[in-house]
């Protein structure tokens, strides 16, 4: 494996882009800092979509739980960066946990219904508890993670390589293939012994912890928490198109699509307000003809040669 | 006083969203998509009623008609555009074809959105009303159009059901929804139906965009919501029952209605999404819908 094209071509790729900083601007590295963080937030959607089959709509649910929680502790208690990221995660894992222990009974639209209005709801609360939440405007945060463009870059790279790596090998591993099963034909698993509930209970919990804590590290780099940033449905889709476009069921293909949708929509600028309509349409393109998304027409160029 | 007004204000509200729902809950009964443009099929009709009802001096009627005729357009582009290449697709696997009908029809709603931002700006539009005015009903001061809203309402779901149940080629509907297999087997082509489910789809949508559009006011903006507020109306009556839709738009008409008259209009939704939480999680098959 160490010795394979795949392998080098991607540690190439990771060495470039972790010496970006030495030879690109500020302000391509910030658009890239957050393609990095909505990357983590979309692998993990894909562990959850691809391997264990079930269709989140709401993964800002998950990334608003854990980034107003750290917000909230940072700004009212003035704890630590660590320390409120840490509880950040854990509050995400527990509010997908409350979510996904019922919302597994249900399947299909039903389950995508639930995960939505978890959205619907955790905003409407945020708006309505305006005194404490900062509501609609936001909260600021006085603690940041860095102030110079480079060492905030520095971090979500690392944080994304981490987390891309890691929810990779889970996605390879002997537990990624039984949630692939459950997710392709869940009777099937359990007739071969296996716990559908408990694994996809386990994928639910191990995509709150990522997207949690990339919720979190996201407004420690903002500054600032609202609505619109981690929590706005807008966001939860731009993630799940993300996913789809790179390629779902490949991890690392989110994290793609996630950088290609931001790079993209900055190229796209100068067209003003039709630059959302291109990259839409670019999406939708890619979905109609090549369903297999970004590294699914990669692979397929490589079967040829 | 107060209850009168809630009642009245309900009724028209309600009648609107059961006419939003019902076509959303028509198409995933006979040929099991959810089309996630919806909400933007809406705002296309509506903002063509305002657009020739004003500037192009069609009149308040003549802008309806071709607002609702945009209806029908929009609703065939999705199916051609994106609904059928996905459905015909080989290199999409079949049990996968439902997602990417869920992603296909959101990008193409966001897509229609950002167009009508595009050409006419976001801000709320609002379309002449088809009779203008105020009555006193039992003492409660109402605008005309809202009467004119839930007749029209009515109409159009009366018409519907006895389309669907008096007609032959209604059964033919009804019976694409039960067993598609079974009624190509009987030798009925099931491509034909799909396009006339899309059809009358695009008279409902259009035809609850423009009054919306009269009603309330649309903006390009509203497009996902109003997508989200059919999504939760048709699973709460039970994805796929049409009576179901219908007691569905009610409860949540009114109770919305009720939440900004007694308690606060800045939590109108949050009692309609608990309900919704409660109630696909004891009944997921929602208040009448079939398992």
């Amino acid at each position: 494996m160490l010795k394979s094209p795949k392998f080098i071509a991607t540690m190439v790729i990771l060495v470039v882009m972790a010496l970006l900083p030495l030879g690109v601007g500020g302000y391509i590295l910030g658009l890239l800092t957050l393609a990095y963080y909505y990357g983590v937030i979309a692998m993990a959607w894909d562990l959850l979509f691809g391997f264990a089959g079930e269709v989140n709509f709401g993964p800002t649910f998950l990334v608003g739980t854990g980034a107003y929680t750290a917000a909230m502790l940072n700004h009212y208690a003035g704890w630590p960066i660590p320390v409120c990221l840490f509880v950040g995660a854990v509050a995400a894992v527990v509010g997908g946990a409350i979510l996904a222990v019922p919302a597994l009974r249900l399947s299909g639209p039903y389950f995508g219904l639930v995960t939505l209005v978890a959205v619907l709801l955790l905003q409407n609360f945020i708006v309505l508890f305006a005194g404490t939440t900062g509501g609609e405007i936001g909260l600021d945060i006085p603690d940041v993670l860095a102030i110079d463009a480079a060492p905030n870059y520095w971090y979500a790279f690392g944080f994304m390589v981490v987390s891309g790596g890691l929810l990779y090998g889970l996605a390879n591993s002997p537990v990624g293939l039984i949630l692939q099963a459950s997710g392709q034909d869940a009777i099937e698993a359990s007739a071969l012994g296996f716990n559908v509930t408990k694994h996809k209970l386990a994928a639910f919990c191990v995509s709150a912890l990522f997207s949690g804590l990339a919720g979190g590290m996201l407004i420690f780099y903002l500054g600032t928490v609202s609505v619109g940033t981690v929590v706005d449905l807008t966001i939860g889709v731009q993630v799940i198109i993300a996913a789809v476009l790179g390629g779902r069921r490949t991890i690392l293909g989110a994290a793609i699509g996630s950088i290609f949708l931001i790079v993209a929509g900055e190229i796209l600028r100068p067209l003003g307000q039709l630059s959302t309509f291109v990259v839409s349409a670019i999406a939708l393109v890619v979905i109609l003809f090549f369903p297999g998304g970004f590294l699914g027409i990669l692979q397929r160029g490589e079967g040829r040669s | 006083m107060l209850g009168l007004q809630i009642l009245i204000d309900g009724f028209a509200i309600s009648s609107l969203y059961a006419l939003g729902a019902i076509g959303f809950t028509l198409m995933f009964g006979v040929s099991g998509v959810l089309n996630l443009s919806h909400g933007a099929i809406m705002v296309v009709a509506a903002v063509v009623a305002w657009l020739f009802a004003g500037s192009y001096g069609a009149g308040p009627y003549g802008g309806a008609l071709v607002g609702v005729l945009a209806g029908v357009v929009t609703a065939f582009a999705t199916y051609l555009l994106v609904v059928r290449p996905i459905q015909t697709s080989r290199s999409i696997p079949g049990e996968e074809k439902e997602i990417f009908v869920l992603t296909g029809t959101l990008l193409w709603g966001i897509m229609l959105q950002e167009a009508v931002a595009y050409l006419f700006t976001n801000n709320p539009k609002t379309v002449r009303p088809l009779l203008p005015g105020v009555v006193n009903l039992l003492g409660v001061r109402t605008p005309t159009n809202e009467i004119v809203t839930a007749a029209i309402s009515w109409a159009a779901i009366g018409l519907l059901w006895l389309l669907v149940n008096r007609t032959r080629t209604g059964k033919t509907l009804l019976a694409a929804s039960i067993n598609p297999r079974g009624l190509t087997l009987l030798g009925f082509e099931l491509s034909r139906i799909y396009i006339l489910v899309w059809a009358i789809y695009g008279v409902l949508a259009g035809l609850a965009g423009v009054l919306l559009g009269a009603f309330l006011g649309v903006s390009s903006d509203n497009a996902g919501t109003l997508t989200a507020s059919a999504f939760s109306i048709v699973v709460l009556g039970g994805l796929g029952s049409v009576s179901g839709s219908l007691v569905a738009a009610y409860v949540v008409g009114y109770l919305e209605t009720l939440t900004a008259y007694l308690i606060s209009p800045s939590i109108r939704t949050v009692p309609v999404l608990l309900l919704l939480v409660v109630v696909v999680y004891l009944r997921p098959q929602g208040l009448l819908g079939r398992r």
